[in-house]
């Protein structure tokens, strides 16, 4: 494990993030976007877990970033699926793209 | 000594009066606010009285003089180390004259207001801009330094142009005090250059320093004036430019020609308010200041007090012609102040300083003494005759005698005193002033008597019009008017407006025999002026000539020449009874050069350049963010694309730069 160097964690962490970005700006559906989110979120974490490691072994702050940071997007996406699922009582659907109501420049 | 407790109280009691009354004057049931600002005034004139008693019993100095005391100064704005406003309380002489004749008419103005005003809209408020002017006119006189002179002097200004707009639904009033506000707004402006030269060329604000040193010319004083007297702008030196333009601050409180058209107008505040403000007090006050300026005009520019004898001849002149002419008996007052005010000024203009040649300074400041008490007693007569007969205008009035008999008594006595009468008060001020015209120049002497007959004159017919000839309600026509207007038979006023009258004609009887001169001089040393016998007697035979003619003309109704003259005037009465056409004058320079010339051609700049250029910013904007805001799509995925573009673009930037 110690043979795996630093970059590849990187480039990975890197697909995962713009993956993530990709999926955010293409995707209509705002459960696809959530998704999305969670992917750039993860992408950090492998990045604080990968700095803690490589760059301060001796610490443990990275580590537990990147538990926090797990934690607080569980959280959000709970607020999230919820506001989604009062968005798809009230308007029957979830497309980022028409969610205009309140704009006059249709 | 002196205790400044009671003192500051002469002040700021009234000062306390206006705070109470606007604050809680309309929850104040009846005449409450009146009674209160009455007893307040009468306190404060209580305890000024016994400031001036306590004042003149001091002691005094080595040299004969009487010394100034300063009882109050608290440091309130200091610009440099050298240069400092204070405001305190400063008496001497003047001042503690001045507070007792400002206490005096106030309180006497404040109780006859309890019977002229009852029952009027805004009585507290009335009582309250009293107890303004009151606390204002008391703080101008005690000012030990100019700079609070000019602030008090403001504050009067502003009191008055709040009491002359007392019927603010009347538009008569309402442009009169306008007009009362700008015209000595506009002499206040030269005041204050006046100040500003003054003061930087001496670098001082005080009254003391800067007497002081021009008694002492050719000591200190000729090193604080040095600078003042060597610049010079055309021709005249900047000591004169600062005494000129101070005057002109003066001739416009005090109405003198041609700064006077604000004064008769301003006749339209009630006329308790014309009493006091137009009468007594604060069209003194540009006397006061010559007064209190005065070592320094007589000793420094002697040139500039001969302007001020002769704009001050030519305006008592001036308002004594047109008085004469005059059918609204305030007006005829208004201008027989203007022309009394004249008086004042001349026999300061023609005094010396000093001894004997300083008789004009005590004469004056006499005059000042003597006249508040007997115009003030005029105006308030007047007040009494237009409350019961509803009109200024003289011929609604006549045979008013039998139906007033203690107004028309009183009236006489004011009318005795200010055509110079012994042994009534104006005779003894008015020889003063006389005698000084005459050790000034004969030809000056001659003018100032003939304007006191002509004085004579023009107040005794106002007098046979008020109170002799028939009463023009008598008719039958008018009878049915005056019952159409709900008026009734003529009737004596209240006692609570007769009570003062009476007390300035006490006054007005004996205030001559003070020994003016043992109290105030233009040096401080106690001089007796002794009764010019030969100008005594001049001046008494021309004023019996005048009030003779008066009564021949008047005594029972205008007789058939006279009226035939005021029916059928000739030019000249046309032009008097026009005021000479200076308000004209005056109309024409503001309405079609002001106005029509300048003010429409910079009305256009101002609507087409620079609203122009205001508007155009305000378009130009509107245009720029109704293309900008349809960036602002509500499309979240478009913002995170931006937001993406910008975060590279930035990345670029420090990567690659």
């Amino acid at each position: 494990m110690a043979n795996i160097p630093m970059t590849y964690y990187l480039v990975l962490s890197t697909i995962l993030f713009f993956a993530g970005i990709y999926g955010f700006i293409t995707r209509r559906n705002l459960l696809a976007m959530l998704i999305s989110v969670e992917l750039i979120l993860n992408a950090t974490d492998i990045n604080f877990a990968v700095f803690n490691r490589f760059l301060f072994p001796e610490h443990m702050e990275g580590l537990f970033f990147a538990l926090f940071s797990i934690a607080i997007s569980a959280a959000e996406t709970a607020i999230a699926i919820a506001i989604i699922i009062n968005i798809y009582r009230n308007l029957k659907h979830i497309e980022a793209q028409k969610l205009n109501e309140l704009n006059d420049l249709k | 000594m002196f205790n400044s407790c009671y003192t500051a109280l002469v002040p700021l009691l009234p000062l306390f009066s206006f705070i109470l009354l606007i604050a809680f004057g309309l929850r104040l049931p009846g005449k409450w606010a009146g009674y209160i600002g009455s007893v307040l005034t009468g306190i404060a004139a209580v305890a000024a009285y016994y400031t001036a008693w306590t004042y003149f019993s001091l002691p005094l100095d080595a040299d004969g003089t009487r010394p100034a005391v300063e009882i109050l100064s608290w440091e309130w704005l200091r610009f440099t180390p050298l240069l400092a406003i204070r405001l305190g309380i400063y008496v001497d002489a003047l001042s503690a004259m001045m507070w007792v004749v400002i206490t005096t008419v106030s309180l006497m103005v404040h109780i006859y207001s309890l019977g002229y005003m009852a029952g009027e809209k805004g009585f507290a408020r009335y009582f309250a801009f009293l107890g303004l002017f009151s606390f204002s006119m008391l703080g101008l006189v005690v000012a030990p330094n100019i700079f609070q002179t000019y602030i008090f002097w403001e504050l009067v200004g502003v009191s008055s142009y709040l009491l002359i707009g007392f019927y603010y639904t009347k538009p008569e009033a309402v442009s009169a005090s306008k007009k009362a506000f700008i015209v000595t707004r506009f002499a206040d402006l030269g005041f204050l250059i006046g100040i500003l030269i003054l003061s930087y060329f001496t670098g001082t604000f005080d009254f003391q320093t800067i007497c002081g040193s021009a008694q002492d010319a050719a000591g200190v004083g000729g090193a604080l004036f040095a600078p003042a007297l060597q610049a010079s702008f055309l021709g005249l030196s900047a000591l004169s430019w600062a005494m000129l333009l101070i005057f002109m601050g003066c001739a416009g409180k005090s109405a003198l020609f041609p700064l006077h058209i604000w004064l008769p107008d301003a006749m339209e505040g009630p006329t308790p308010v014309s009493a006091l403000i137009h009468a007594a007090t604060m069209v003194v006050a540009g006397v006061f200041l010559v007064a209190r300026l005065f070592p320094v005009y007589a000793l420094m520019t002697p040139g500039v007090l001969e302007v001020i004898a002769y704009v001050a001849a030519f305006t008592s002149l001036y308002a004594a012609v047109v008085a004469c002419v005059q059918t609204d008996i305030k007006r005829v007052l208004a201008f027989s102040t203007i022309s009394q005010i004249g008086f004042m000024m001349v026999a300061l203009g023609v005094s010396g300083y000093g001894g004997h040649a300083g008789e004009g300074y005590t004469a004056s400041l006499f005059h000042l003494f003597t006249h508040a008490f007997f115009k003030a007693l005029l105006f308030l007569c007047a007040g009494a005759i237009i409350h019961t007969v509803h009109s200024n205008e003289m011929k609604a009035m006549g045979g008013l005698r039998r139906y007033m008999p203690v107004t028309h008594l009183c009236f006489l006595v004011g009318c005795l005193a200010i055509a110079g009468i012994p042994p009534f008060s104006g005779f003894f001020s008015k020889d003063g002033i006389l005698a000084a015209s005459f050790a000034f120049h004969p030809c000056m002497g001659i003018l100032m008597t003939a304007i006191a007959g002509l004085t004579a004159f023009y107040m005794f017919r106002l007098y046979c019009r008020i109170f002799h000839g028939p009463y023009s309600g008598d008719t039958a026509a008018a009878q049915a008017e005056h019952a159409e207007a709900g008026h009734h038979t003529p009737h004596e006023a209240p006692a609570v407006m007769t009570a003062p009258l009476v007390f300035l004609a006490v006054l007005s009887l004996l205030t001559g025999f003070i020994p003016f001169g043992d109290f105030l001089s233009s040096d401080g040393l106690p001089h007796a002026f002794p009764l010019q016998t030969a100008v005594a007697v001049c001046s008494v035979l021309t004023a019996l000539v005048g009030i003779g003619i008066a009564l021949y003309a008047y005594g029972r109704g205008p007789r058939p020449a006279f009226q035939r003259m005021a029916d059928q005037p000739n030019a000249f009465l046309r032009a008097a009874k026009n005021r000479f056409y200076i308000d004209r004058f005056y109309l024409f320079i503001t309405h079609r050069i002001i106005f029509q010339g300048i003010s429409t051609a910079l009305a256009w700049f101002d609507r087409h350049v620079i609203d122009g250029v205001v508007f155009g910013s305000g378009k130009l904007t509107e245009k720029i963010a109704r293309k900008i805001r349809i960036i602002q799509s509500g499309q979240l995925q478009t913002y995170a694309l931006i937001l993406l573009l910008g975060v590279l673009c930035l990345i670029g930037l420090v990567l690659y730069l």
